[in-house]
Parts: C-alpha cells; structure tokens; sequence
C-alpha cells in the first residue's frame, strides 16, 4: 500500500484516471460524480446508473452516496469527490465508515484546487495532507493512493475488489477546461433517469 | 411531547425505514427506543449537513427516511437543504427541534428566528407546540407525502 507521495507530485492525468474506473465499472455498479467530475465522466460514460450530481452543495456527494449504497445494498456504489469538496465535509467520512455501508467506494480526485471556481488554492494546496491518513482514522477498512497511472491501472483492479467501504486517493491532473461548456439535462431530469434504473 | 416508544411507533406506522439524525437534548432521550426497534434504522451523521444528502441518497434509492435536528442544525444546513429540497425536489420531511420554544421570554436567537426561516425558505412547516398536539406528526406527514411535497414539524423544546 502506498502512503507517501513522492516529492516531485506527479498526477495521473484525470481522464485517465477517470477512464480507467469506466473499464473497470460493473453492469450494475451506481456512480455518482459532482463537481468537475460530473463535467467530465458524462464524456466518458452514459449509463443509466450514472448519476451526475450538479449542481450540488459542496460536500454532499458522499452522504448522498451513503444513503444510496444503505438503500440499495446489493448493489456497489462508486462516488468521486473532489479534493475541496471532501475537505468541506471531512466528518463524511465518519459517518461512512460508521453507516455499516459495505457496498461504497469513495473515490477523491485531489487535483490539490478548487477547480470549478477557476483554480484557486485549498486551504490544504500548500501543506502535506494525508487524506489516507484521514480515511484510515475514520476508520476505513480500505484505503489507497496512487499519482502514477500505470500503477494505478495495474492495480484499481485489486483494489476496487478488495472490502468495503473503500477510500481511493488519486493525485490528478486539472480537469481540461472545455468541459465546463458542456452542456447537460437538467437535474431534475438526471435525477429521474438515474432513479428509474434503480427501481 | 413523545416519548422514545411513542416516536417509534409512531414512525413505524408511517411506514418510516430510517432516522438521519443528529441529536439535542430532547431528541437524545428517543435514542434507546430508536435502536430497539426492529423497523427503523438509525443513521447518525456528525453534521446537520450530511443528513439532507444521505437523507435524499434513501429516498432516492426507495426508502423512506425521516430527517431529525436541532434548529441550530437547520440553520447550519442551510445550503444542503436548498440543494436537496429545491434543486433536486427531493420531498423530504424532518422533525426539527426549536429550542427555548417553552421557555417563556428566552433570549435564545435559534428561537427567535425559527419560525421566520422555516418561512423564509418556504416550507410547509407545523408547530406542535404542546403534548397534546402529538397527533400533528403523522397528520403533517400524511398530508406531505400525499402531495410529495417537503415538509418539517418543528417540535418545541424547552432548554436545549
């Protein structure tokens, strides 16, 4: 397991990173992505049980996630999280691990801003934090990090398999800005979309 | 105004499955009768925040939660709640705890601007105000669900 970033923090390219977890999705795995995530993943999937989760409140995607995978407990629920978003809602990941949730897979893409605002620093941009530090004490039985993709291709195998919950922190890249033009339903129409292929 | 069996049942006959909750010193007192129960899960988050997500997560996923907070929690969730009830129109229903309602000329500003955000925010909120009120839960959450609309109790406190 990796716990140290080395210093010259490279970053897996995010759509890289993000399509190697497209390879590896189940038929009827739930992902649910926010913030620039949710920009990006609709470029490389559509699936019924994609759900988009913009706009959100910042921080909300993991509970929301939660309370997916504790209602649907047969299926595997993957969530990406944006290293700002995380840091705005830091107990989340108590309340995950305290949930029972076996079934949940938090993916964080730190890419170490705040993107969607333009690229400005987190409160943790300048300081070493160890998120897998953070996921270990809140009591995660899974954790991982990786900042190289081949490594990480090699391995998000193993460790999307290994026991739930399940904490991935990948040091990405930035989000390539076009995707912020995308265009997208609305909400409300995702969010039926993604709940009738629930049912 | 309930006690923890009272609650519980109560919710088991609306067909309640889960209570997100963050407790306050009334709420608190349900805990023991909540766990005990066969039907409702109790689903503990550590900021007032999370529950409208995780809430929405369930009812997304076909479940029937219920939010329960404090006032002060409402108002510190302001934004998830916006983001959940409004964006996503997801109808959710919390019983929320206005603390220092029974406390006659309370200085306590969570009292003072309970009422005035539940109507800011415009929400189909009712008062119960007094134990023999108790049948205005499963009323408001009757008359909520039929129109799937979001709805709150707000259920007065005395010294939180």
């Amino acid at each position: 397991m990796n716990t140290h970033e080395p210093t010259a923090e490279p970053r897996i390219p995010i759509e890289q990173a993000l399509q190697t977890l497209v390879a590896l999705r189940r038929e009827d795995q739930i992902v649910i992505t926010n913030q620039s995530s949710a920009r990006l993943w609709p470029r490389l999937s559509n699936h019924p049980l994609d759900f988009n989760y913009n706009p959100s409140n910042m921080g909300g995607a993991v509970p929301l996630a939660v309370g997916v995978a504790l209602a649907q407990p047969t299926r595997e629920v993957m969530v990406l999280s944006g290293d700002g978003s995380l840091l705005m809602n830091l107990g989340c990941l108590v309340t995950a691990a305290a949930s029972g949730v076996t079934n949940l897979t938090i993916i964080l893409l730190d890419n170490g801003m705040y993107e969607v605002t333009g690229g400005q620093k987190t409160p943790a941009t300048d300081n070493e934090i160890d998120f897998a530090g953070l996921a270990r004490a809140a009591a995660f039985p899974n954790v991982s990090h990786f900042w190289d993709l081949a490594d990480w291709q090699q391995r998000a195998p193993g460790v999307l398999e290994s026991r739930g919950p399940r904490f991935i922190w990948l040091a990405v890249g930035p989000t390539p800005r076009d995707v912020f033009a995308d265009k997208h339903a609305p909400i409300v129409k995702r969010l039926s979309r993604f709940q009738a292929a629930l049912t | 105004m309930f006690t923890g069996p009272e609650l519980v049942d109560t919710l088991e006959q609306l067909g309640v499955t889960h209570v997100v909750w963050v407790p306050d010193t009334t709420f608190g007192q349900w805990e023991p009768a909540l766990e005990a129960s066969d039907k409702l899960r109790l689903v503990r988050v550590c900021r007032e925040g999370e529950a409208w997500p995780l809430a929405a997560g369930l009812h997304i996923g076909g479940q029937t939660p219920v939010v329960v907070m404090q006032m002060t929690g409402f108002f510190e969730s302001g934004d998830a709640l916006r983001n959940i009830v409004f964006d996503l129109q997801v109808p959710l229903f919390a019983i929320v705890g206005a603390r220092n309602w029974l406390v006659p000329a309370s200085p306590d500003s969570a009292k003072r601007f309970a009422e005035p955000i539940l109507k800011a925010w415009g929400l189909d909120y009712v008062l119960l105000g007094k134990a023999s009120e108790k049948a205005k839960l499963s009323e408001h959450y009757r008359a909520c669900a039929a129109h799937q609309r979001p709805g709150i109790l707000l259920m007065a406190e005395g010294h939180g």
